[in-house]
């Protein structure tokens, strides 16, 4: 008779997809669990922690410092690191499914969500998505190429990742040369001839996204001032409400940056980071490549907290040869797992994968492929806690089908693929050689920006 | 800079800003939490989550919680770490009223 599935001669073995925080946070949660446990964790690059790593601007070192965290975790001896292997590519769904008890997915949300106006595609018009990488020396992402030849870059949203890229367009080399900005992006940004930088907002000064914390560095720059419009502070009673309310209190000292700003003597910088709100993006223009963006006036209307924009049919152009549309994350599918295209999700009920109103057996997702991409690094934590005691109550129904080969049989499928996958050891190799690389130019890190480029390290 | 929970936390304990803190580095003893600064990130994620707003980023800190910083710094290092929610202590409620949220 075999002992009880989570007993030390039959451990739960879970493979995790996705290297990122909610990842990390989803094994932590299975390794503090009473049972024993394997936990195999894939990747795709051989790079870990997700958006910690190609996500988190540059300069916010200390919020980087989340890897520490992570590092720990990974220390676990019932912990495998399975990097540059793509599930659905390289190993199949159903053959994590053959060789584990449950399969999580971390995966994140990796596409933008589209305007669907005319012109998106032009080029000069991008997604915020491929700047952050392509600054934060993502694989991806590294070979993108973006006009800062003319004096005006617009960026549409008014989220903290609107504004990390508003920032590291407005910093001076000197401000960015010291972190672990990707070297071909420090050597494109010091050609950069850009003034003015718009961001710009659909909704109003007392709904915009950002948190204090982020706006406020725009009131430190070394070179670039920030611009707010006196009149475009004026509330509706609406949004005077909400600033009241407690559930408004970020907002509200958002907006008392803003104010701040507008009331902000200008200390003769050479840029300008101009903040405009109650616009939407109505069409990219030009031809063979973008030469400015049509927006559209907006008023607001509902009760508070729940007020929507609407175009009021003014419009007027903005001249520009640059935008970058930050108006949130989308997720992709992946083949065998079921997905909700509305809303870039895999389908599921508090972390159990759903198919058709049906829980699909040993299935399961936590983060921002779960829940849609909002929150904090932390807000992860939860999301994933919330999945693995899902999970966790569902083990007596996990094991009854025999045994699971882990992550021996997954090695197994792989060399026989021919596919280097990177141990967490061979992560710190690589690791090790980007501090070094850095270390010599005056930055913390010098990224490799290739997967050949990290395998060349690995013997 | 870091981030600093002041005396408001005393006698509450709520906790809803463990859930939320990525790296554990909240600390606790029988009245109150404390950050530890050497493994904060500055997230700031906690701020709007405590219903007394006794967490504050150190830059923010009016003058006569400025103490609070290196408390917070100190007892950090004597205490466990909190790795997850607990319930808030027994006069939270009361305590919580008194401050007016």
């Amino acid at each position: 008779m075999r002992t009880e599935l989570g007993s030390p001669g039959n451990p739960l073995i879970v493979a995790v997809v996705g290297a990122g925080p909610s990842g990390f946070y989803t094994t932590d949660a299975l390794i503090k669990s009473d049972l024993a446990v394997e936990v195999n964790m894939f990747e795709r690059l051989p790079s870990p922690y997700g958006l910690v790593r190609s996500g988190v601007a540059p300069d916010h070192p200390k919020l980087k410092k989340a890897i520490r965290f992570y590092d720990r975790i990974a220390e676990a001896e019932q912990f495998n690191y399975i990097g540059n292997v793509t599930v659905g590519k390289d190993i199949s769904v159903e053959e994590l499914r053959s060789a584990h008890h449950a399969v999580v997915f971390t995966c994140g949300a990796e596409t933008d969500r589209r305007l669907g106006i005319a012109g998106e595609d032009l080029p000069g018009s991008h997604t915020a998505t491929e700047f952050v990488g392509w600054y934060n020396g993502h694989p991806d992402y590294r070979d993108r190429e973006f006009d800062f030849s003319g004096d005006t870059a617009v960026i549409i949203g008014q989220g903290n990742v609107a504004a990390d890229v508003g920032r590291i367009l407005a910093k001076t080399v000197d401000e960015l040369k010291h972190t672990d900005i990707a070297e071909h992006a420090l050597q494109a940004l010091t050609r950069s001839r850009l003034r003015n930088i718009h961001v710009v907002g659909r909704r109003g000064p007392a709904q915009a996204k950002f948190t204090p914390h982020e706006l406020k560095e725009f009131g430190s720059l070394a070179d670039c001032d920030p611009v707010v419009a006196r009149d475009e502070l004026t509330l509706n009673p609406e949004s005077a409400a909400e600033l009241e309310e407690k559930a408004g209190a970020g907002n509200k000292k958002v907006y008392e940056l803003l104010c701040s700003f507008a009331e902000h003597e200008a200390k003769g910088g050479n840029k300008r980071c101009i903040f405009t709100f109650l616009k939407s993006p109505k069409a990219f223009l030009g031809e063979d490549k973008l030469t400015g963006i049509l927006l559209e006036q907006n008023v607001l209307s509902g009760a508070p907290f729940k007020q929507s924009a609407r175009g009021n049919g003014a419009t007027f152009t903005l001249k520009t040869s640059l935008v970058l549309r930050s108006i949130g994350y989308h997720g992709l599918a992946m083949p065998g797992v079921p997905f909700d295209e509305g809303r870039g999700v895999f389908s599921n009920d508090k972390g159990r994968i759903v198919e058709d109103g049906k829980v699909v057996p040993g299935l399961y997702t936590a983060g921002w492929i779960k829940r849609g991409p909002t929150g904090l690094i932390g807000a992860n934590k939860a999301d994933s806690a919330q999945t693995v005691s899902a999970l966790l109550e569902d083990v007596g129904r996990l094991g009854a089908d025999g045994v699971r080969g882990g992550a021996a049989s997954c090695y197994e499928i792989l060399d026989r693929r021919g596919v280097r996958h990177v141990s967490f050891a061979d992560w710190k190799t690589i690791d090790a050689s980007e501090l070094t690389r850095g270390a010599a130019v005056g930055k913390p890190r010098e990224k490799y920006t290739s997967v050949p480029a990290m395998l060349n390290l690995l013997k | 800079m870091t981030t600093v929970v002041t005396d408001n936390c005393q006698d509450c304990r709520y906790t809803d800003c463990v859930a939320v803190c990525p790296v554990e580095c909240f600390h606790y003893d029988e009245r109150m939490l404390y950050i530890d600064p050497e493994v904060c990130i500055d997230c700031s994620a906690c701020l709007p989550e405590c219903p007394v707003q006794a967490i504050y980023e150190e830059d923010d800190l009016p003058e006569d919680k400025r103490k609070w910083a290196e408390i917070n710094a100190v007892r950090a290092g004597e205490l466990p770490v909190c790795t997850d929610t607990m319930d808030p202590l027994p006069n939270a409620a009361g305590k919580k009223a008194a401050l007016g949220f």
